[in-house]
């Protein structure tokens, strides 16, 4: 039988305010235990929320981004349950009226195609505070930090047929909460996070399966594995004349792994309701103008125009977009390059990007900054330097050895173009090896790049490439 | 001493007849001395009172106090104070002390006003009649085997007993109009919005609404000057500049329209406190207003209706309470389970379980359109109700509640009939309209509210009729023989 795979995902991005969504206290990550939540985060008798306009601009700017209507109405609810890290024993979330409704947005996938991907709605929501299980002797801490920091919860139809898919369709969102600076996109510190629902169904099939939740998904590795572990299980059970159960269920990244958090059954009913201590959000067309004003150049746009701009390839466009970040550098160093844009990209896309992963650090921290590689560039394309010597200025940039220029002199890299100095090796090179200008003379064409070798090696690999090319090329005709 | 209004206590002071601190002890001399026989204190604030009274006295001596500065108040337990004990009448909350104040308590300390202590009140204001309090009853000082009415049933008697000139309640469906009317006292809801709510712990967050408890509307209108308007911190309060509620106080009333609905004359009310309205139904006539007889024809829907939203937003409102991390928290819990059920179970009394369940229930999948929905789509109708109203009288005016104050004990095991004590005042806070009780003569011996409900953020008219009634009667003079 063959299986065609559903995945819906909800991601919940930790939208970047300075302040809680119904808050004043700060929302910066990595305080000490409690000591970021104020009164009202803490739900003392008598408190009361007050809704943060911030975070409602940047759920516009969202709804704006991804070309998903904006509610001219929206409004927030509770959801009631109790756990000992939601202080209110409710959540405020939204229901019935989310900010953000319908939507579409594109994803390209591996093949090149592209395929569109619907988003539902996306609502606000308050975080929950941290349960810290360990180090408390059999008993559960509570921070209450994180408790009332502000979500927007992106929920998409069930448009995705792989978890490759699952995965490009969260890195699109990903780049575009990022592009419009509305969350910092930390994955490791839990400011992007994915739950996916998951069902299998025979190929053919118009009915969806019966879904399994999987809960807080924090890294692209993470919703992969998980995804294709599930369907895993999920065709095993059906193909063991098994039912799969609806469920949330929970990924061990440790042991590779998931497993039953709940069923349907014993699920919550959250009661929720309109929570009646905040009025309804009221967005008139003037506010959505003003915010739709702010919004940057999205990636999308900026792919076309790197394209028709820079003559770049839809891969390479693509991978230059794919954060707001790597794009501007990448803007930068051609600017720097004097508008070397082919040889900009790809040294962005190959050293560059390799010596960030390597080192595992941000195109922010890079130590080779967008100038100095422009630099670089700018001397490969001018000649001094060679594309091959280029890779070994690089090296010493990124170990903080000064800017091209510097590194050029100070190693005395600089490329030989004396067309008597390379003639000189050359003719050496050639007496040396006798034999091989028999076989090349024979025919043999191969052994030429025996000889460009030599010849690069001789001049440490400063001669001018294409130089040493033509010269060899007449003189070994003989 | 303690038969002066608020403006005669203002005038004294300021007279130096006697000191802030003076005033005080005497106050404090009394709730010692007669407390005890009505049990409308849960806290005496002996020590901050003191120290309060010091500072205003001292603002007095320098010239610069203000119409309320140096005067003691009685504030109801419901609202937060920062070092004075919180309970809002339940063991959920014996053990708490507020880190921070109520807005109504910052405008309060502001004004240099003078927190004597915190009144008694039905747990979390649920009840009608001030027994659901873990403080044990209020008695009402007309006849302490009486209620006093509820939930502000300790500010209510706080005031008739002369243990306070004036106090704090809140009206969540007539926890301030019932216990006035009950007491002989003087009690004002303002309009849904207009006193912050900030601080004030809720019960029905979309009812609820703080306001004065006094002798006479005079007296109401200088309370409410200092209460109402708007808190940044209360999303849902107004943002509506706030009057001089005593600049039109002695307005003339002659053609004021003033509406009777019917269907608060009808069956159910006490004969006796039926003839006390009329009667000063006919004093409104001899100041000059003409009276017209109106319908508000959802009013029998306005209980069924209020005990299905209030308890739904009561049963989340206090989900809070958790033993997690305030309040009461049961003894050796084994799980967190044990840790919910008993702290919860063994920290709210009955009324407020019943009131969480009810809700719960009418919140609960399945069930939440037939009742929650249901109830939103009443709540407009009755608002439609006064609107309609509105466009043909001025005020409109009842009995605050069918029948006097009922013996202790007398209606505790039969909710639905308890929840009739309520029959007029509610319609008003579903509608979020401002109401009014006024001291309208007595029925054996005790006292009978007449009720004025006016048009929204109309609180200076209600003020102003309240006002003029009390200008020609006595009612609100009278005291109870031994608290004089």
């Amino acid at each position: 039988m063959e299986w065609e795979v559903v995945i819906g995902l909800e991601i919940h991005a930790q939208l970047a305010t300075k302040s809680k969504i119904f808050s004043g206290a700060s929302t910066a990550y990595g305080a000490e235990p409690n000591t970021q939540a104020c009164t009202v985060d803490l739900g003392l008798p008598g408190v009361l929320p007050v809704l943060n306009g911030e975070a409602v601009q940047m759920a516009i700017k969202f709804g704006l981004a991804t070309n998903s209507a904006v509610a001219k109405r929206s409004i927030f609810a509770r959801k009631n349950y109790f756990y000992p890290d939601l202080p209110k024993g409710y959540q405020i979330s939204q229901m019935d009226l989310p900010i953000v409704g319908e939507g579409a947005l594109d994803i390209r996938l591996e093949d090149g195609t592209v395929k569109t991907v619907g988003i539902t709605r996306a609502h606000l929501e308050e975080d929950a505070g941290k349960s810290l299980h360990e180090d408390f002797q059999g008993m559960t801490g509570i921070d209450l930090n994180r408790a009332g920091t502000p979500l927007l919860e992106i929920v998409s139809e069930p448009d995705m047929r792989s978890a490759k898919e699952a995965v490009a369709y969260m890195k699109k969102i990903h780049s575009i909460v990022t592009y419009i600076d509305i969350c910092d996109g930390n994955m490791q510190e839990g400011s992007f996070r994915c739950d996916a629902n998951v069902s299998v169904r025979p190929k053919g099939q118009e009915a969806l399966g019966t879904r399994s939740e999987l809960k807080n998904l924090n890294s692209f590795r993470f919703v992969e594995r998980a995804i294709n572990l599930e369907v895993e299980r999920q065709i095993e059970v059906i193909e063991d004349g098994g039912k799969v159960v609806q469920e949330t269920r929970l990924y061990d990244a440790d042991k590779h792994e998931t497993r039953s958090m709940r069923s349907k059954e014993e699920a919550n009913d959250y009661r929720y309701f309109p929570d009646p201590d905040l009025l309804p959000v009221e967005i008139d067309q003037e506010t959505i103008e003003a915010v739709r004003a702010t919004l940057p150049e999205l990636p999308d746009a900026k792919q076309k125009r790197f394209i028709s701009e820079y003559g770049l390839s839809d891969y390479d466009a693509e991978a230059l977009t794919s954060s707001r970040q790597m794009a501007d550098y990448f803007e930068a160093v051609v600017k720097a390059s004097g508008g070397e844009a082919k040889l900009s990209a790809n040294w962005v896309s190959g050293d560059l990007t390799g010596s960030l992963n390597k080192d595992s650090i941000s195109i922010a921290e890079s130590p080779v900054s967008a100038e100095m590689l422009g630099g670089m560039i700018k001397r490969i394309a001018d000649n001094t330097i060679s594309g091959k010597i280029a890779k070994q200025v690089f090296d010493a940039m990124w170990q903080g050895d000064g800017d091209a220029d510097s590194v050029i002199e100070s190693k005395g890299l600089k490329q030989v173009t004396d067309s008597g100095a390379i003639e000189k090796i050359v003719d050496e090179i050639i007496a040396a090896n006798p034999g091989q200008v028999e076989q090349y003379r024979s025919g043999k064409e191969k052994v030429f790049g025996f000889f460009v070798g030599q010849v690069m090696k001789a001049s440490q690999g400063k001669a001018n490439p294409a130089q040493v090319n033509q010269m060899l090329k007449d003189k070994l005709k003989g | 001493m303690h038969n002066k209004t608020l403006s005669e206590l203002s005038t004294a002071l300021k007279a130096g007849e006697f000191s802030s601190t003076e005033l005080t002890q005497s106050y404090l001399d009394r709730i010692a001395e007669f407390d005890p026989q009505i049990n409308a204190y849960i806290t005496v604030s002996e020590e901050h009172a003191l120290a309060a009274a010091k500072a205003a006295d001292e603002q007095i001596a320098a010239g610069s106090a203000g119409p309320l500065t140096g005067i003691p108040l009685a504030q109801k337990d419901i609202f937060c104070t920062q070092g004075v004990k919180t309970s809002c009448g339940s063991k959920m909350l014996d053990n708490f002390i507020s880190p921070y104040n109520a807005t109504v308590i910052e405008h309060f300390n502001e004004a240099g006003t003078v927190m004597l202590g915190k009144t008694n009140m039905d747990e979390f204001a649920m009840g009608s009649s001030n027994e659901t309090s873990f403080y044990g009853a209020v008695k009402n000082p007309w006849n302490t085997e009486k209620v006093p009415g509820g939930s502000s049933g300790g500010s209510a008697a706080a005031v008739a007993a002369r243990l306070a000139p004036a106090s704090t309640g809140t009206d969540t469906g007539g926890s301030i109009r019932q216990p006035a009317s009950l007491c002989g006292i003087t009690g004002l809801k303002p309009t849904y919005g207009r006193v912050s709510r900030y601080g004030m712990i809720a019960f029905a967050s979309s009812l609820d609404q703080a306001g004065p408890m006094t002798r006479t509307a005079e007296d109401a209108a200088l309370m409410l000057n200092c209460m109402a308007g708007f808190d940044a911190r209360d999303s849902t309060s107004v943002q509506r500049e706030v009057p001089d509620y005593t600049a039109n106080l002695t307005d003339s009333l002659e053609g004021l329209t003033i509406g009777l609905p019917k269907e608060y004359f009808g069956e159910g009310l006490d004969a006796g406190v039926g003839k006390a309205v009329e009667e000063a139904i006919n004093e409104y006539k001899k100041l000059g207003a003409t009276v017209k007889e109106i319908s508000l024809p959802n009013t029998h829907l306005a209980v069924p209706t209020y005990y299905v939203v209030a308890p739904a937003e009561c049963s989340s409102n206090l989900s809070r309470f958790d033993g997690v991390r305030f309040g009461y928290r049961c003894d050796d819990p084994v799980d967190l389970e044990d840790l919910y059920k008993r702290s919860r179970g063994e920290g709210f009394g009955s009324e407020v379980k019943r009131r969480i369940m009810i809700g719960a229930y009418a919140l609960s999948a399945g069930y939440y359109d037939a009742y929650y929905i249901k109830a939103q789509q009443l709540r407009r109708l009755i608002s439609d109700d006064f609107k309609r109203a509105f466009e043909e009288v001025d005020v409109i005016m009842g009995p605050t509640a069918p029948e006097p104050a009922f013996g202790l004990g007398e209606k505790s095991d039969d909710p639905i009939t308890m929840y009739l004590s309520d029959i007029y005042t509610i319609s008003t806070n579903l509608a979020g309209l401002p109401g009014m009780s006024v001291p309208a003569g007595f029925v054996n011996d005790m006292p009978v509210g007449l009720q004025i409900i006016g048009n929204y953020f109309d609180e200076s008219r209600l003020l102003n009729v309240a006002h003029r009634y009390q200008q020609v009667t006595d009612w609100h003079q009278r005291a109870p023989a031994q608290f004089k």
